[in-house]
């Protein structure tokens, strides 16, 4: 399992999770209502909202049953649980049969799309994919450019605009492009919007129709990056830009930071796709293929040093 | 934002609005929802948990007054609880320049929306405070920030002061400094990179700018939507750097808010200003009263008639009213009232302002569109037509249906509706303020008379209230006497 970079990052921070799980696990502890609400409160620092506030009942449903009788096997009920709710959330990018794999980004503003786009580029070229992306941010000052800059930087090529043009025609462009030029993957960046601009979710569904039009069977991939740091209005992201895109992912950006991004638990209830990338860092190569049990146990934060034994 | 919150304290306040005295048992209920509402919109758990405790110490400490009802006090012991922590104990503002220029440093994660603040608040500052702004360009870091900050400086015909990204960050900011002094600028905005509050580099970086420039005041600018981690990382830029006060962004998302409450709680700090939008001018100065009553569903009159003074001609609405009094309100007035309601911007964010009636609304959605239906059915008929709507017969009808791309059922239930707010309002005379406006926008919907997709009945309760003292200028009736 390849996780070490999160890993190192959650290290390093030494945050609040661990210090909660260290003290909540310590020896002596009883199964009281004072371990439950610090369980409950180390479990909403992570994010996970009142997805916590059941891990915590079901926790109390199982100790009435008989099924955990003490606090030591209180970490090793959570990480099932978690485990439990994320079934399936694990799958790699997928590759159209044939033609090029057309990636579209979507996302709220400042959630890391650009970046994310960068480093899925260089994660592809490394694989000897050819590549080539589509700058369909034509809204923000100055994000062509930005695209423009990592295109040059990873020597790959790129479709754009000026600002300020219709990012569907630039879609359409990219996706001609992509076809003419027999590319394996072209990634499609996307304007940032909230999702509450109804406006603007309009405008990414004739996105999508016109990728549709030269493809049928694109966008093959539709990647909502969330910023990890975003707290449970991350699952009303989900839930809103699936209604106008085919979101078929997520990349979580800014996993290096001390959030957690455990709203995606949240947003497992509303929206089931798996999690394909984890961003990790600023540098180009820091994109991670996203592993389960690598972050259920970053969550727990399962350092053998520190971690209750699973 | 913060509607959810506007939600459950509705129900902590049914819990209670029967009670004839407030005990620690009768507001159990109440604290416990509004608790879980806090945690749901992201709060931090302590926080919380201080704020709720803090509510109820006020709750239980309260002299009863027999006249005021129960219900009513808890609400406003929450109201000042609210008013209090948001107001971070401190005064609000941004920091005065003993001399200029008044220099402001902005700082913040990736992605809260430093680059868009700066350009927002120097065009702030030159309209509302006839400043002359230089916004620096200290982001080397991501790629094209800088050209960023400079579009934006070329579409708001501010100056920016930029160097190429090879240069060092403090070092930019000290000549931008010097290239303000030499310009005149009163005003300096230093836009840094975003960065982690665990990355040591970047976060010593911070404190060289700092420490060469001497900035007046520190704004760290924060996403709404942040969650948890928010605690962690305001509390270390502001272990850092001595924080002046907080810039929240993306408020026009249906974020609810909480992390910024408890930012305001770790640092002590106040937010200053709130990003409302996309657009350069979006940026509105945070009044923490005026918030707690809208978290609270209290509504925001004043922010409403404010906003209705700034956009409406009050000549024009009095002469309005006068001719809607007498039953003469043609369409052509009518268009113009339209109009003036459609510059106090969206309808949905209108209604929200509007004591009670954001809680209720929050789940309907106003299409604007509909506006822009009745205008083109308007403007498809003659000046002759909008001045004498009794002229219009079915032949005008068709031709008005067709010209405006209309079903004629639309034509028809907008005329038809129009007659009877003009009967209405002959009745009325001189009277409060009449619902006309609401029952000609929305009512019929089933019947096919109305505009589809608007929720029938249109403004709920029958118009905007203000008919007495503190009117709502513009809206017919609405006049001050």
């Amino acid at each position: 399992m390849v996780f070490g970079k999160l890993l190192s990052a959650l290290k390093k921070t030494r945050d609040v999770l661990t210090a909660g799980l260290s003290r909540l696990f310590s020896f002596g502890r009883k199964l009281d209502e004072t371990f439950l609400e610090e369980l409950e409160e180390v479990l909403y620092n992570s994010d996970l909202g009142p997805v916590g506030t059941r891990i915590v009942e079901d926790l109390k449903e199982s100790y009435r049953k008989r099924e955990v009788k003490e606090v030591a096997e209180v970490p090793a009920f959570l990480r099932r649980r978690l485990l439990h709710r994320l079934a399936g959330s694990e799958a790699p990018l997928v590759s159209a049969p044939q033609g090029p794999t057309v990636v579209l980004i979507v996302g709220v503003n400042g959630s890391g799309k650009t970046t994310s786009i960068a480093k899925l580029a260089a994660h592809l070229k490394k694989q000897g994919k050819s590549v080539l992306l589509g700058a369909g941010d034509t809204f923000r000052a100055a994000a062509v450019e930005q695209l423009t800059r990592w295109a040059e930087r990873l020597g790959i090529p790129i479709v754009k605009q000026p600002t300020g043009a219709d990012p569907a025609a630039v879609a359409f462009d990219a996706v001609a492009a992509a076809v003419a030029r027999k590319v394996d993957y072209l990634l499609l960046d996307t304007a940032g919007r909230l999702h509450t601009q109804k406006n603007l979710m309009a405008e990414l569904e004739k996105v999508v129709r016109v990728v549709k039009k030269q493809l049928p069977d694109a966008p093959h991939e539709t990647l909502l990056v969330l910023d990890a740091t975003t707290g449970q209005n991350a699952i009303r992201q989900a839930s809103e830009f699936a209604q106008s895109a085919p979101v078929t992912g997520l990349i979580l950006a800014k996993m290096d930071g001390t959030a957690k991004g455990g709203a995606f638990f949240g947003i497992r209830e509303v929206l089931p796709v798996p999690v394909k990338f984890l961003g990790v860092g600023e540098g180009v190569e820091d994109l991670e293929p996203f592993a389960v049990e690598g972050y259920v146990d970053a969550i727990l934060t399962f350092d053998k040093s520190t971690a209750p034994r699973a | 934002m913060f509607d959810s919150l506007a939600g459950a304290l509705g129900k902590a306040y049914r819990a209670i609005v029967g009670q004839k005295v407030l005990t620690e048992s009768n507001i159990e209920d109440g604290i416990r929802a509004v608790r879980q509402a806090l945690l749901e919109a992201d709060v931090n758990f302590q926080v919380a948990k201080e704020f709720v405790a803090d509510v109820k110490r006020r709750a239980l400490g309260l002299d009863v007054i027999k006249a005021v009802e129960p219900g009513q006090q808890f609400i406003k012991c929450f109201h000042d609880a609210l008013t209090d922590l948001l107001l971070g104990g401190q005064a609000q503002g941004l920091p005065v320049a003993p001399q200029a220029p008044l220099v402001l440093m902005m700082c913040g994660l990736q992605g809260s929306g430093k680059t868009t603040t700066c350009a927002k608040l120097a065009l702030w500052l030159r309209k509302n405070k006839k400043k002359n702004p230089l916004l620096v360009a200290a982001d080397l870091q991501r790629p094209a920030a800088v050209d960023q900050l400079q579009a934006l400086g070329k579409q708001l015909n501010i100056a920016v002061y930029a160097e190429p990204t090879t240069a060092r960050p403090p070092e930019v900011c000290r000549r931008g400094l010097e290239h303000a002094r030499t310009r005149q600028h009163d005003v300096v905005i230093l836009d840094t990179a975003g960065r982690l509050h665990i990355d040591e580099p970047l976060m010593k970086e911070l404190q060289q700018i700092h420490d060469l420039c001497k900035p007046h005041g520190v704004l760290l600018v924060c996403d709404s939507m942040l969650g948890q981690d928010a605690v962690n990382s305001a509390k270390e830029f502001h272990a850092r750097l001595p924080l002046h006060g907080l810039v929240l962004t993306k408020v026009d998302g249906d974020a609810r808010g909480g992390a910024a409450l408890s930012i305001v709680k770790v640092t002590g700090r106040p937010i200053l200003f709130a990003g409302v939008g996309e657009k350069p001018d979006d940026l509105e100065e945070f009044d923490p009263p005026r918030m707690a009553g809208r978290i609270l569903g209290m509504g925001d009159v004043v922010g409403l008639v404010e906003k209705a003074q700034s956009v409406i001609d009050e000549k024009e609405a009095e002469a309005a009213a006068r001719k809607l009094q007498k039953g003469q309100f043609n369409f052509e007035d009518f268009l113009g009232q339209l109009n003036m309601i459609r510059k106090l911007g969206p309808l949905k964010k209108v209604l929200g302002m509007i004591p009670g009636i954001g809680s209720a609304m929050k789940d309907i959605d106003f299409d604007d569109q509909h506006f822009q239906r009745i205008e083109a059915v308007i403007l498809s008929m003659t000046p002759h037509e909008r001045q004498k709507p009794d002229l219009i017969d079915l032949p005008r009808r068709r031709r008005i249906a067709a010209g405006s791309g209309n079903p004629l059922d639309v034509v028809n239930g907008l005329i038809k509706q129009f007659k009877m707010m003009q009967d209405l309002m002959k009745k009325m005379g001189r009277g409060g303020m009449p619902g006309g406006l609401g029952g000609l926008m929305g009512g019929g919907g089933k019947s096919g008379g109305g505009f589809p997709g608007m929720p029938g009945g249109g403004f709920p309760g029958g118009g905007f209230p203000g008919g007495g003292g503190r009117g709502f200028p513009g809206f017919p009736g609405g006049r001050r006497r």
